[in-house]
């Protein structure tokens, strides 16, 4: 069986593509079989945060108009076993994703024996957005303790409510899970901020995740390494915490609370 | 703002605004994009079946949908013509 996450969040610039990136790479390391799919036809840029940008030959559009097949678009990961890349086009129309392509590329990706395809949603809720999440078993919204990002996200849920293949043919519907990133407990703690309850009570799905704001998240994307990778940074674990609870495991929420720096370490700095 | 906030600095702590502000929005806008739209419908067969016993004009006949704290409310205005 093959679970389809796909990654949303209606607004841009929230981290959907570290988020992506992360979790995709995170599965893989456990050993699951993952691919994971650029939905952002003329902006791509998930190939630049896996760092295989300079490998890309054929990508997600041609091989749904058969210029290619999907052996030679699946660009295998440097860093994780068992992870592969499917990069947008850069060049097409974004209508060339159609869904019928969209559905018959992820029927083969599970004919190949992946277990998980996570789907790299745009901005936004044209069309490629809208295709990015109907085939979607599990969405995972992203949202940053902001207003516009709230706002669009219980937008985005109303579209997967309505849109997507399980809402339309009446099966059970789209698990929805928020993910809070560029968190700040300082501002959360200081009122400064939404706190991650405010936003799980406005928008009402289960919390899987706080991600914390973090320099970690710009050194990974210029290095072309997923946040994840970025041993013993607040975000790596975050990210491993997020994954744990989405397979089911328990743990405690970390790096939400704001604690006080002590005496020393407010007289010599460090982080 | 006190003289001591005024010294150190304090800032405002705005996120409980923000709360407000979208708990406002966000029911308004699941309240206007989901429901409503068997209600154009709804009028019609109101003002089909209503004008069978009373001359009334399409616009007399109001429906809305309403959310007030756990329960929807759906509130049907009717103006019967003067005189009747």
């Amino acid at each position: 069986m093959t679970t389809i996450i796909t990654v949303t969040s209606g607004k841009g610039g929230v981290g959907k593509t570290t988020t992506s990136a992360s979790i995709a790479s995170g599965l893989a390391l456990r050993g699951f079989k993952t691919a994971v799919i650029d939905f952002d036809v003329g902006l791509r840029n998930l190939d630049l945060i896996m760092g295989c940008e300079r490998r890309v030959v054929y990508d997600f559009v041609n091989v749904i108009q058969g210029d290619a097949n999907l052996h030679q678009a699946l660009i295998k990961d440097k860093h994780a076993d068992n992870l592969f890349v499917l990069p947008a086009s850069q060049t097409r129309d974004k209508d060339a994703l159609t869904e019928e392509g969209v559905e018959k590329v992820l029927q083969e990706l599970a004919h190949q024996g992946f277990d998980y395809v996570v789907c790299d949603s745009p901005a936004g809720i044209e069309h490629g957005a809208v295709v990015a999440l109907t085939f979607a078993d599990v969405a995972i919204v992203v949202t940053n303790p902001e207003v516009s990002s709230v706002r669009d996200s219980d937008r985005i849920l109303g579209i997967i409510q309505s849109k997507s293949r399980r809402a339309i043919e009446g099966r059970e519907p789209v698990q929805e899970h928020l993910l809070v990133t560029r968190y700040s407990p300082k501002r959360a703690h200081d009122g400064e901020m939404l706190t991650y309850t405010d936003i799980q009570e406005l928008l009402r799905i289960p919390l899987l995740g706080v991600i914390p704001e973090s320099e970690a998240v710009l050194q990974a994307s210029n290095q072309g390494i997923p946040a994840i990778h970025q041993k013993d940074t607040p975000v790596a674990d975050a990210y491993q915490d997020t994954i744990g609870r989405f397979l089911g495991e328990e743990h405690p929420l970390r790096f939400v609370e704001y604690e006080k720096p002590g005496l020393i370490k407010r007289l010599f700095g460090g982080k | 703002m006190s003289w001591l906030s005024l010294i150190f600095g304090e800032k405002k702590a705005t996120a409980s605004v923000a709360k407000e502000r979208l708990q406002l929005i966000i029911a308004h806008e699941r309240a206007s994009l989901s429901g409503p739209d068997f209600l154009p419908d709804l009028q019609k067969d109101l003002v089909a079946v209503i004008s069978k016993y009373f001359p009334v004009n399409p616009d007399d006949i109001k429906v809305g949908l309403e959310k007030q704290g756990n329960y929807e409310v759906l509130e049907v205005n009717i103006v019967l013509p003067e005189g009747h």
